[in-house]
């Protein structure tokens, strides 16, 4: 039974953090749309088309955040044999494809008005579409075995082996001359992003914060749920098989 | 009114950001629903399995 120590404290822990964690979510996001399509001012270059940003560049850190998250709990799993890290990966997986998508959804809508294309097969478009794979391809890994134990196993050496797209897609702006503009929070000397704009950016980013943590929780709690009931099944064929 | 149609007009840019708005919502919905239901049912699978062995442990001690 000490396989299930761990989820114990976990699934303690979740129940606490819950309230707050989906408390902060709703708070922030309503908080952030608010003065994402209200209260901030349009930009002076781009109009109106900018509030896409306050979508968009807070899905692409989540998208990139998810994968770290992902690949940390895949080397802690591989490593360590942590019972929980596995499925904490496992979970995180659809929200960090979610974020991915919506980021390569919202740019696009971003990338019409400004730059004329939906699309353009530029180093920071590229890398984040190679991301979407990486975790479409971890998701079908992970399901792809009967034994879940070896699913885990092969998406975790994925998540791992992919990770290095991850610093390709920060630095792709630096790297190579693209069409996406550098960053301009996230830099050295500080954000070059005006407060008005900053305030709806940094709570829509908290707000998704706040919502993987939920998600996290509730897609832990329905993997703990499925193992153990793996582990009866197991036991009572276990016990048939003796003919108890 | 005219507030209102300013923002679904978005300085012509209405058809770019409401649609962008739209889907985040929408796809952010379906994993917190598809979430949320993933959880209640292994959660109500795991308590039926485990009624059922507590219901069987008491008949064969019984016995």
């Amino acid at each position: 039974m000490h396989r299930f120590a761990n989820p114990a404290r976990f699934l303690r822990l979740a129940k606490v953090i819950l309230p707050y964690s989906s408390g902060v979510a709703v708070l922030s996001l309503a908080l952030g749309l608010w003065f994402a399509l209200a209260a901030s001012p349009a930009d002076y270059q781009q109009g109106d088309s900018v509030r896409i940003m306050y979508v968009h560049v807070p899905a692409a850190w989540m998208g990139m955040f998810c994968y770290v998250a992902m690949a940390a709990f895949s080397a802690m799993a591989l490593i360590w044999k942590h019972p929980l890290a596995d499925l904490l990966a496992k979970a995180t997986a659809p929200v960090g494809a979610a974020f991915t998508f919506l980021c390569l959804v919202t740019g696009s809508l971003w990338g019409k008005p400004m730059w004329g294309t939906w699309w353009a097969w530029d180093a920071r478009l590229t890398s984040m579409l190679i991301l979407l794979f990486l975790y479409l391809g971890y998701m079908a890994l992970v399901n792809a075995f009967d034994d879940p134990e070896r699913g885990h196993k092969a998406a975790a050496i994925l998540a791992l082996v992919g990770a290095v797209n991850v610093p390709v897609i920060k630095w792709s702006v630096d790297w190579w001359n693209t069409l996406h503009q550098p960053a301009s929070v996230v830099k050295m000397g500080g954000p070059a992003i005006d407060s008005s704009m900053l305030v709806p950016l940094l709570l829509m980013a908290l707000g998704f914060k706040a919502y993987w943590i939920s998600i996290l929780i509730l897609r832990g709690r329905a993997e703990i749920a499925a193992q153990k009931v793996r582990v009866i099944r197991m036991a009572q064929i276990h016990a048939a098989s003796r003919g108890e | 009114m005219e507030s209102i149609s300013a923002l679904a007009h978005m300085g012509g840019y209405g058809g770019y950001v409401w649609p962008a708005y739209g889907i985040s919502i929408l796809v952010l919905l379906g994993v917190l629903v598809a979430s949320v239901i993933g959880a209640r049912s292994a959660e109500a699978e795991l308590d039926a399995i485990q009624r059922v062995r507590r219901a069987n442990r008491g008949t064969e001690s019984t016995e």
